[in-house]
C-alpha cells in the first residue's frame, strides 16, 4: 500500500505538486492522468525517492520514506519518463548490472525468465543504442521487472511509440500488471481507460478527479443522451416529449425521405428508455437504432483541466 | 559483492567499451615517455624525477578529460534516475566512480613503468625507495584529483562544464604555490600547507609524512562529500 499525505513539492517559486492525498491499495492498476506539466512525474519520482518533498509524507508498506529510502527502493520497479537506459551497453549486461545492485541471487535463470516475457530474444547480446525504440522500452520493462517488485511504477510507458509498439505495450504492461501494484502516468486517455481499474486526474498539482473509469464517467454525466433513428413522419416526433414527462427533443433531423434521426435528453437517474420504446411501440413506428451517447472520459479530462480543475 | 565495486566494474567496462580509455593511455604513455627519456642522458641520473615531475601536469589534463562524464552524462541522459531509484546509497555512487577513475590512473602509472624498467637496465644505484614513494605520492595525487573530477562532474549535466571546472580547482592548487611571494608572511604558512605541489614534493623525496597524507585524504574526502551533498540535492536541473 502506498499513502501519500499532503505532499507538496516546490521548484524555487514554483509549485510543481500541491498538497496531494491519495492511497493506493494492493492489486490496483492507477492510471495517474493529467496534462504535460500537471506534476504526475513530479509525484512519481517523489514516490520512488529521486527527489524528496518539500513538505508532506510518503508511507509504502507502512514505511516511511524520509527513513527507509533503500527499503523502499527494493520494492519498486520504476520505468522513468523517456525511458533512460546506458545505451553503449548490451541488454544482457544491463540486465547483469542491475540484478547486480539489486541482489538478485539467482540472475541467470531470472533474466533469461524476464527476457522470455518481454520478448528480448533476438537482442541479448546487442548494444542497447541499436535497438528500434519498441525494444528499448521494452528493456526498460525488464530492468523495472528484474526483481519481480511488488509496485510498479510506469511513466508515459508507450510515449513515442507507434500504434503498434503501443498495442505490444499495452498487452506486455497487463501480463506484467498481474499480481501487483501498479501505477502508470500518461496523458492519453485511451491508454489509462485500456488498463487501469482506477484513475486519478492531476492539473496544476492538485487532484481533480479520483476514482474508478465508470465512476469518473457516470460522476459527469448527470443527463444522458439518446440517439434513435426511426422510421417515422417527421411532424410527430415532438409527440415523444409531449407524452413522457422529463424528456426534451434536442433535434430532428431527416436523414432520408422516411428515416428520422432525433436526439432524446432526460436525467441520468431517471431512465426513461423503456417508456420511449413502448411509446414508439404504440405509434407503430420501425425502430431502426437506438443507442446511449456515452459522455467520454475525454471530455471529462478536458472539463477537468481546461477549466483550471473546477468542477 | 560490495555495491560500490559494481559501479567501478561497469564504469572500468565503459571506459574500455570505448576508444577513449586507449587514446587516453596511449597519450598519457606517449607524453610521458617524451617528457622522461628526452632529458635522461643530459641528466645522467638513474633517477624517475623528471618523470614525476612532469605526471602532475599530464594529470591537469588527463583527470578532468577522464572523470568529466562521470555523473554529468548520467545526469545528461537521465540514467541517473535509474541509479539512483535503485537500492544503492549515494556513497556508493560516488565511491564506485571514484574507484573506476582511481584504478585507470592505476592503469596508466602501472603502464609508466616501462620508464623504470629502463633506469634498471642502464643504471646503478638506483633509489628504489624514493621510486615507491614517487608512486605512491602520484597515485594519492590521482586520487585527489578525481575526487575533484567526480565534484564539477557531480554539479552540472554537461561534460564539457564538468571539464573546465576540475581543470580550474586542480590549475588553482597547482599555481598556488607561485603566489607564495605575494602573502604576507603569517599567511604563507597556510598557502603553502594548501599547495598540492608542496606536499607531493616531500613524497617523491622519499618522505611519507603522516601530514602529506592527511592533507590528500581531506581533500579526497572533502570533494567525494562535496559530490554526495549534490547528487543527493538533485537542483542540477
Amino acid at each position: 500500500m502506498i499513502r501519500l499525505q499532503n505532499l507538496t513539492k516546490d521548484y524555487g517559486l514554483i509549485r510543481a505538486v500541491d498538497h496531494v492525498n491519495f492511497e493506493i491499495n494492493e492489486g490496483e492498476i492507477l492510471g495517474f492522468l493529467g496534462p504535460n506539466g500537471a506534476g504526475k512525474t513530479t509525484t512519481l519520482r517523489m514516490i520512488t525517492c529521486f527527489l524528496s518533498p518539500t513538505s508532506g509524507n510518503i508511507e509504502v508498506e507502512n514505511m516511511n520514506i524520509k527513513n527507509k529510502q533503500l527499503e523502499i527502493k527494493k520494492l519498486i520497479g520504476y520505468l522513468p519518463e523517456h525511458n533512460p537506459l546506458y545505451i553503449d551497453m548490451t541488454v544482457y549486461d544491463y540486465l547483469k548490472f542491475i540484478a547486480d545492485i539489486r541482489g538478485i541471487s539467482n540472475f541467470a535463470s531470472r533474466i533469461k525468465e524476464v527476457i522470455e516475457q518481454c520478448g528480448l530474444n533476438g537482442v541479448v547480446h546487442k548494444p542497447i543504442n541499436t535497438l528500434s525504440k519498441g525494444y528499448k522500452q521494452r528493456v526498460g520493462f525488464a530492468q523495472a521487472i528484474l526483481h519481480d517488485p511488488k509496485i510498479l511504477i510506469l511513466d508515459e510507458p508507450t510515449s513515442g511509440l507507434d500504434p503498434n509498439q503501443i498495442v505490444e505495450i499495452r498487452e506486455l504492461i497487463k501480463e506484467l500488471g498481474k499480481e501487483k501494484t501498479l501505477i502508470i502516468s500518461s496523458h492519453i486517455l485511451q491508454e489509462v481507460q485500456a488498463v487501469c481499474n482506477r484513475i486519478i486526474i492531476i492539473n496544476e498539482g492538485k487532484i481533480v478527479a479520483d476514482g474508478s473509469t465508470e465512476e469518473l464517467q457516470s460522476a459527469f454525466q448527470n443527463k444522458t443522451k439518446l440517439i434513435l433513428e426511426l422510421i417515422a413522419p417527421e411532424n410527430e416526433i415532438v409527440d415523444i416529449s409531449n407524452n413522457i414527462i422529463e424528456t426534451s427533443i434536442l433535434s430532428i433531423s431527416s436523414l432520408s425521405e422516411t428515416t428520422v434521426k432525433v436526439e432524446i435528453e432526460f436525467d441520468s437517474a431517471n431512465d426513461k428508455r423503456a417508456e420511449i420504446f413502448s411509446f414508439i411501440k404504440s405509434k407503430e413506428w420501425t425502430l431502426l437504432e437506438m443507442h446511449r451517447e456515452n459522455i467520454s472520459l475525454e471530455a471529462v479530462f478536458r472539463s477537468l483541466t481546461i477549466d483550471g480543475g473546477e468542477k | 559483492m560490495n555495491l560500490a565495486l559494481t559501479i567501478t566494474k561497469k564504469e572500468i567496462k565503459s571506459y574500455f567499451n570505448s576508444p577513449a580509455a586507449y587514446i587516453v593511455l596511449v597519450i598519457f604513455l606517449l607524453l610521458s615517455g617524451w617528457f622522461f627519456a628526452s632529458p635522461l642522458f643530459i641528466n645522467n641520473q638513474a633517477n624517475l624525477r623528471t618523470l614525476f615531475s612532469i605526471i602532475p601536469l599530464l594529470y591537469l589534463f588527463f583527470i578532468p578529460a577522464i572523470t568529466m562524464g562521470l555523473l554529468s552524462r548520467e545526469k545528461n541522459t537521465g540514467t541517473i534516475e535509474i541509479l539512483a531509484t535503485l537500492p544503492i546509497k549515494d556513497t556508493q555512487i560516488i565511491m564506485g566512480k571514484f574507484w573506476a577513475s582511481v584504478s585507470l590512473i592505476g592503469v596508466g602509472l602501472l603502464l609508466t613503468l616501462v620508464h623504470f624498467i629502463t633506469i634498471l637496465l642502464l643504471g646503478t644505484n638506483v633509489d628504489f625507495g624514493a621510486i615507491f614513494c614517487g608512486y605512491i605520492g602520484l597515485m594519492f595525487l590521482g586520487a585527489v584529483y578525481s575526487s575533484i573530477g567526480i565534484f564539477a562532474s557531480s554539479i552540472t549535466s554537461n561534460q564539457i562544464v564538468a571539464l573546465i571546472i576540475s581543470f580550474f580547482i586542480i590549475f588553482f592548487l597547482f599555481v598556488i604555490k607561485f603566489f607564495l611571494m605575494f602573502v604576507p608572511d603569517f599567511m604563507v604558512g597556510i598557502f603553502q600547507f594548501l599547495s598540492i605541489d608542496y606536499h607531493f614534493s616531500n613524497i617523491i623525496r622519499g618522505v611519507i609524512d603522516t601530514r602529506n597524507i592527511i592533507y590528500f585524504v581531506s581533500l579526497i574526502v572533502l570533494f567525494l562529500k562535496l559530490a554526495q551533498a549534490s547528487l543527493e540535492n538533485r537542483n542540477w536541473k
